[in-house]
């Protein structure tokens, strides 16, 4: 912005000094101010890309060691999207070259709402009802940072599973994860080729991580007791293996939509479907964070309650 | 001596399940509350959730004990504190915070307040208790280990927050945020005597791979794991920041001496001759006299020289700011302050349709000297005087530099007409300098430098990206400032006696100093 000249007679009025009681409210120029402005609306178009998203296939969690196929099912759905796909904000890396190299013309875009023919994206879904005991976890779950960027948006880990943190760009990043019910973690990568191994303890639906060097840098980390859950891909579609037959209540959950429940009955060789409908009217729901799941052991229960 | 207490306390821990141990829980936790409800509520809240009656005109709030997220410890990143941590920020205080030292609690009853604190969070009590990372050892510092130090803060991308000169100043300090959300400054690293950890290279190595838990501040322990720099670099890096600037407050002086030039007086603040010049450090404190009061001053302390050359006097005053206000990139920043801060009756900032701040302040000083000289101890109200006894000030912001006024109280001030001051700033790096000039006599005006006689001065901040405008500033008491005379003639008035003139708000300042200073 343009300084006034510094004359030195040129401010005896509307200056810092000078304004007496109005000083509080308007001891300077406004007009200046609102010269100074910077637009600061988004970008249009691009609604609806899934640039650098989430993968193809809805990831499925890590399978139980010891399963017998023969008491078992599969759930598979959709995060189905209707009507007007809310235009996301275009997310200003200018003061990172090389990560806004790697996007496309129309640079990067906020990954809040990603529609893709009708299928939702990034939406967390989980057993929340009817679990009874689990086998632990096996494997890693892995988190990087490419671009600026999480990948994926968004995770689930089972309680207690190994969290690898990488980074594949060569600049800061700290991963600062905020839950409520676990022990959080803020750790800083600063070039390429670090990894951290995180853990979360309990279940926690969902933990919120970010990045401090760059604001615009947002992951969520679903917790679970169980490896029954699944995070929907690029086209909405999710798929969970080896799910012990039973009766369940499954949640899913979207980062602008909150949560929305299903009933689901698996059989054992059989495939239960489980959708779920959302619209853009839906956006500013109300969106649970930090969530405890507490299992009950005994009652063949798990129980949503919020503990704090 | 605290060691027998300690280890009882250990002890409980250990056995605690068995009824004796819990019913010695219960007895430490009611003392602890009897001390909390006492000395920490008020700020803290009566339910340890960091919210109480003071705490909103508090930034960085009040520690919330539910969420046991400890900023100073010597466990890993999200890990609980020890005992001892939590002993060590109640001894010492956090510096740069409202949190001060507790000297008048004893061991026992701060043994007591650990306990009662710990059960505020459901955490305690989970597992085994926290252990203290293993820190390995300092290699040593010097000249060496300092260089290699600046290189590994680069490779750390130290200054993406703390700036190149560790100021505070780096890209990302507008937009830092605690966990709560709230505006969160990147540490000025070369005024150590204000960090909250302490400002020994221990305090700093160990904050390195701790991280400060609820704030930006990384844990640097996988960088270092994997090689990106090695152990000893880490303790390089704590020497090289532990050499950024003194890491006591510098010593408070009454009396700024004002030496005679002899090539000249330099023409502006960037001259080299101002490095050969005594510099003198005056702390200040939020305006908390008159409504609206600032809890949370942005600006602490201010650097100043003099000199003269027998017709003239030429003044450098340095602080740090690591916003160049007025700058849009700090918008954010300024929303956030109007919107965290209890403002105390100030009329926050409005935002226009697109968010943005329908005003952004600009930063300002001002130097304050009474009209007349004083008589005896005599001198006008230190808040820029009142209607009985005007002051003369030297007033600069960014937006229209350099002026001079009369002020009859804190929101009274005329120009004066002559213009007598000149001068100018520029910021650099997160920070300012100002430099001022004016004649040491003029016959206009009261105001007379006349050698061998101090004259009593005082100082306001204000930082415009914190929201900081009218009584929203930073204050000084009365100081003095004394013109050197020629070599030959004799000095009128001893320093000693000029201190002995100095008010008792003065001394008020010292004893802050004194608690902020202690630490480590
Ligand atoms: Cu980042």
């Amino acid at each position: 912005m343009k300084q006034r000249g510094r004359a030195l007679n040129s401010h005896l009025r509307n200056s810092f000094w000078y304004g007496g009681k109005s000083m509080r409210s308007h001891f300077w120029n406004r007009s200046a101010a609102l010269l100074a402005v910077v637009a600061m609306a988004a970008c249009g178009g691009g609604g609806g890309s899934s640039e650098g998203a989430a993968d193809d296939a809805g990831e499925a969690a890590p399978a139980a060691a010891a399963v017998d196929p023969s008491t078992v099912g599969t759930i598979s759905g959709m995060a189905n999207f209707g009507g007007m796909v809310p235009t996301m904000e275009a997310i200003d890396m200018s003061a990172e070259a090389d990560c806004a190299a790697g996007y496309g013309a129309d640079g990067p875009m906020a990954q809040n709402v990603l529609v893709s023919n009708g299928g939702l994206a990034n939406v967390f879904v989980y057993l929340s009802e009817g679990v009874s005991g689990a086998p632990a976890a096996s494997g890693a779950a892995e988190l990087d940072q490419v671009n600026c960027r999480y990948t994926p948006h968004v995770l689930g880990v089972q309680s207690g599973q190994d969290i690898e943190i990488s980074n594949s760009d060569n600049l800061l990043h700290n991963i600062n994860a905020t839950p409520t019910e676990n022990r959080g973690f803020n750790i800083s990568q600063p070039r390429a080729g670090i990894t951290s191994t995180q853990r979360f303890q309990v279940a926690e639906v969902m933990v919120p991580v970010r990045c401090d060097v760059h604001g615009w840098m947002q992951a969520y980390i679903g917790v679970v007791d169980h490896p029954y859950f699944a995070v929907t891909g690029a086209d909405g579609s999710y798929s969970i293996a080896n799910v012990p037959a039973g009766d369940y209540t499954m949640t899913a959950w979207h980062e602008e939509f909150g949560t929305m429940t299903a009933s689901v009955t698996v059989t054992a060789g059989g495939t239960a479907m489980a959708s779920f409908d959302y619209s853009g009217e839906m956006m500013g729901a109300d969106v649970p964070m930090g969530d405890a799941l507490v299992l009950e052991h005994g009652t063949n229960r798990i129980r949503v309650e919020r503990t704090q | 001596m605290r060691a027998p207490r300690g280890t009882g306390i250990v002890l409980l821990v250990l056995f605690a399940g068995t009824p004796s141990a819990l019913a010695g829980q219960e007895d430490a936790a009611a003392a602890g509350k009897v001390v909390y409800d006492r000395w920490c509520a008020e700020c803290h809240g009566e339910t340890g959730q960091g919210d109480g009656s003071a705490a909103a005109s508090m930034l960085p709030r009040p520690r919330d004990f539910t969420q046991a997220l400890y900023q100073i410890r010597t466990t890993g990143s999200g890990q609980l504190p020890t005992d001892a941590d939590i002993r060590f920020a109640i001894e010492n205080g956090l510096p740069g915070t409202t949190m001060p030292g507790w000297p008048n609690l004893t061991d026992g009853e701060i043994d007591d307040l650990i306990v009662y604190l710990k059960s505020f969070s459901r955490f305690f009590g989970q597992g085994p208790a926290p252990e203290p990372l293993d820190f390995g050892s300092d290699p040593g510092g010097g000249p060496a280990a300092v260089e290699a130090g600046a290189a590994a803060y680069l490779t750390m991308l130290c200054e993406e927050c703390h700036g190149l000169s560790g100021r505070g100043d780096g890209t990302s300090a507008p937009t830092l945020e605690d966990w709560r959300g709230l505006p969160i400054r990147a540490a000025d690293l070369t005024e150590a005597w204000v960090l909250n950890g302490g400002s020994s290279v221990e305090d700093m190595h160990t904050r390195m791979l701790t991280g400060l838990d609820g704030t930006p501040m990384p844990s640097a322990i996988d960088a270092m794991n994997s090689g990106v720099v090695s152990p000893d670099e880490v303790w390089q890096l704590a020497h090289y920041l532990a050499s950024l600037g003194p890491r006591e407050m510098p010593p408070l002086r009454d009396v700024i001496r004002v030496g005679r030039a002899e090539g000249g007086l330099p023409a502006d603040g960037g001259e080299e001759a101002w490095a050969g010049v005594e510099a003198f450090y005056f702390p200040l404190s939020g305006q908390v006299v008159q409504l609206p009061r600032n809890f949370a001053p942005a600006v602490d302390g201010l650097w100043v020289q003099g000199l003269h050359d027998g017709n003239d006097i030429a003044l450098r005053v340095q602080w740090n700011d690591p916003s160049n206000s007025p700058d849009p990139n700090w918008d954010e920043w300024q929303n956030k302050i109007t919107t965290a801060l209890d403002l105390d009756g100030a009329e926050p900032i409005a935002l226009d349709s697109v968010g943005a701040p329908t005003s952004r302040p600009p930063d300002a000083v001002l130097l304050q000297f009474p009209f007349e000289p004083p008589e005896g101890t005599d001198r006008p109200y230190f808040l820029m005087g009142d209607a009985r006894e005007p002051v003369y000030l030297w007033t600069w912001d960014s937006e229209t530099g350099v002026g001079a006024g009369r002020g009859r109280g804190l929101d009274s001030v005329e120009p004066l007409a002559e213009d007598p001051v000149a001068g100018e700033a520029t910021w650099e790096e997160g920070r300012w300098t100002l430099y001022l000039r004016r004649s040491i006599e003029i016959e206009s005006d009261g105001l007379d430098f006349a050698e061998g006689t101090p004259t009593p001065i005082a100082f306001q901040a204000w930082d415009g990206s914190s929201a900081e405008v009218g009584k929203r500033s930073s204050v000084s008491t009365w100081y003095y400032i004394l013109l050197e005379p020629p070599a030959s003639s004799t000095v009128v008035v001893t320093p000693l006696l000029a201190m002995l003139l100095t008010g008792a708000f003065g001394l008020v300042l010292v004893r802050r100093a004194q608690d902020r200073r202690r630490d480590g």
